[in-house]
């Protein structure tokens, strides 16, 4: 063991107990210079020393979104995911439970698994030849006889040690320790119930495959841009006008929706005061009850007509779940922080157990918006590639956060709301990127 | 056999011959027209070019996918053909604000088949690979692509039916693809 490793710290997070890429440690990001007020330094967007540090404080420590159970359905089923830049096999066991994996051998550090996707019992390591089970376990070496007394047990696929699930939407810790995911999410986890209310079978499918959309662009300009109920009557006039939507009113002045700050970097916004001004079943999708007739009925079959009504006029959440869950009605996007200036957004459309004719309208309209080519996302893409260029200008500095301050309030559990184009999201998520930058 | 091979004609361009060469001719002057209509973004001539049953497809993640039951980067039918032109026309695609300065590079092209259509008319299914250099705010870009197009001889005049545009890294995250490919 060389002299490096025998002095790192008990306190590394297991991915570097485990031989994983060692981070140089950090030295402290000084917040107070960079963080005061309502105003947010330009630098912390832009810094490669934030970025590294936002690695190990955040990404490889917080909860992270990494999959859906949808995507692994059968036993030793696979999916090739990620935390932040880190590679993680999803894999689902013999057994039934779902693993999430480092994609390295622990002989010389070469990738295991090189599929998209697919159904395995083992994962082979082509160099030498090592196999590994799906829940990470060596089973087996090539020529055992080198390796005579050698305990496998210790020689298994890195793994996040934490897995936890929600409604079928798996997270992962790369810390040994923490919160429970259900201490992580809070209040927000009543968005994660709606979105599968909306399902007769009261459960989600992500099984449409993703859209890989990349931009120059640091990832906190997307989580922010999630939820900023600013940007869309001037960001997306163009595809509101030429679509004709109704979907510009939302964001306007007059707007009676609302953002709102859940606490622990989660935000929303919450449309549903304006879907209960226009009282009609399937208005938030643009749409009618009339139109999705058979949905109609599963809907009401399940949940009785009262609460399948209520169901149908709120519509599905618009939420943040931080660092990198992102719903948006009719999709599902998972950020993905490569380096300070790239980062992917994957996107599908929602899809519901027991609901077909809708699924195939949220696929049409998922294409259309959203992706490389979207009427949406390009347009969002663009800005976040721009105010990446933009804050490395040297003045003024800072970026101003403070919209809507002075009608900030409480809603009656205790979340912090204001309207609907207010900045209350971005604050959150900055008081809560702070929390967790500043933690020992 | 299925019945519609048994109407089409072989006809992919090989030295031993097989297709007229006026009419490969033909063929690779409208594929190089619509190249240049999209790089000089003359949207509205572009979407001229297009039948009113017409699907412009940019898959994701593979070749071959159902479009109908996954994702694709486009998957448009003639009517979203048209929204995606009149947000390029509406001067607030901001993406596209200064638009892209763009050079396509079309070769390669082969015409594999040839089929009597309804009405009289000829449909020829058609092959090509495609570079397209990219220059914007961002930096500079190359996209590489296998296209496959499906044009309708109506009387001499030839419009677009299907165009099919696999991108060599359709399987990778892509920067924003926002001009016409």
């Amino acid at each position: 063991m060389s002299a490096a490793q025998s002095t790192m710290p008990p306190t590394m997070p297991p991915i570097m107990q485990g031989g994983g890429p060692a981070l140089a440690p950090q030295p402290a990001i000084d917040l107070d210079s960079r963080l005061r007020d309502d105003h947010v330094h330009g630098s912390l967007y832009s810094d490669p020393a934030v970025f590294a540090a936002e690695l190990e404080k955040i990404w490889y420590r917080t909860w992270v979104y990494v999959g859906h159970e949808s995507e692994v359905p059968q036993p030793d089923d696979f999916v090739m995911k990620s935390i932040g830049p880190q590679p993680v096999i999803m894999t689902r066991d013999r057994a039934g439970k779902v693993h999430l994996l480092l994609n390295r051998c622990p002989h010389r550090g070469n990738q295991v698994c090189m599929t998209p996707k697919g159904n395995a019992r083992t994962f082979t390591c082509p160099f030498h030849k090592w196999t590994f089970a799906n829940d990470g376990k060596l089973t087996a070496f090539a020529f055992p006889d080198g390796y005579e007394g050698q305990d496998m047990g210790a020689l298994g696929l890195g793994r996040v040690p934490r897995v936890e699930s929600y409604r079928g939407f798996v997270f992962g810790s790369l810390a040994a320790e923490g919160p429970s995911l259900a201490a992580h999410l809070g209040g927000a986890a009543q968005t994660l119930d709606r979105v599968c209310d909306a399902s007769p079978e009261g459960e989600v499918d992500l099984t449409a495959g993703f859209l890989q959309h990349r931009v120059k662009a640091n990832w906190k300009f997307v989580l922010e841009n999630e939820t900023d109920g600013y940007h869309p009557a001037f960001v997306h006039a163009s595809i509101f006008n030429v679509a004709e939507s109704g979907i510009g009113a939302l964001y306007g002045p007059r707007s009676t929706a609302l953002t709102r700050d859940f606490g622990n970097g989660h935000t929303e916004l919450d449309l549903r005061p304006e879907f209960r001004r226009l009282d009609k079943p399937m208005g938030w999708f643009g749409t009618t009850a009339e139109r999705l007739p058979d949905y109609t009925a599963r809907m009401e079959a399940a949940y009785g007509p009262e609460r399948a009504r209520r169901i149908m006029v709120d519509g599905v959440p618009h939420v943040m779940i931080f660092p990198n869950l992102f719903i948006a009605e009719i999709q599902v996007f998972v950020l993905q922080a490569r380096a300070v200036d790239d980062t992917v957004q994957h996107v599908t459309a929602l899809q519901y157990k027991g609901a077909p004719d809708l699924n195939r309208r949220l696929r049409q309209q998922t294409m259309g918006s959203v992706g490389p080519a979207g009427f949406l996302l390009a347009d969002d893409s663009e800005m976040y590639e721009r105010t990446h260029r933009g804050v490395q200008s040297l003045q003024p500095e800072w970026l101003f956060l403070g919209r809507g301050r002075h009608r900030e309030r409480l809603d009656e559990d205790g979340h912090m709301v204001a309207h609907a184009t207010d900045e209350v999201p971005s604050r959150g998520i900055w008081r809560h990127w702070r929390s967790l930058m500043e933690a020992a | 056999m299925p019945a519609a091979a048994q109407v089409a004609v072989a006809a992919r361009t090989c030295p031993s011959g097989g297709v007229d060469p006026a009419l490969q001719r033909r063929l690779e002057a409208f594929i190089h027209h619509e190249a240049r209509l999209q790089d000089e973004h003359d949207y509205a001539a572009w979407e001229e070019l297009w039948t009113d049953d017409a699907i412009y497809w940019v898959p994701a993640n593979a070749d071959d996918i159902d479009p109908e039951r996954e994702m694709s980067i486009i998957y448009d039918n003639r009517s979203r053909i048209g929204v995606r032109v009149r947000q390029l026309l509406s001067g607030k695609r901001f993406t596209q604000e200064p638009a892209s300065r763009l050079r396509h590079l079309v070769t390669n092209i082969e015409i594999d088949t040839v089929t009597p259509g309804a009405g009289g008319t000829v449909e020829y299914a058609i092959g090509c690979n495609v570079l397209v250099f990219e220059s914007n705010t961002r930096g500079e870009t190359l996209w590489g692509a296998r296209t496959e197009y499906r044009l309708r001889d109506s009387g001499g005049d030839l419009r677009m039916v299907r165009k099919k545009v696999a991108l060599v890294n359709l399987d990778r995250p892509l920067f924003t693809l926002s001009f016409l490919i």
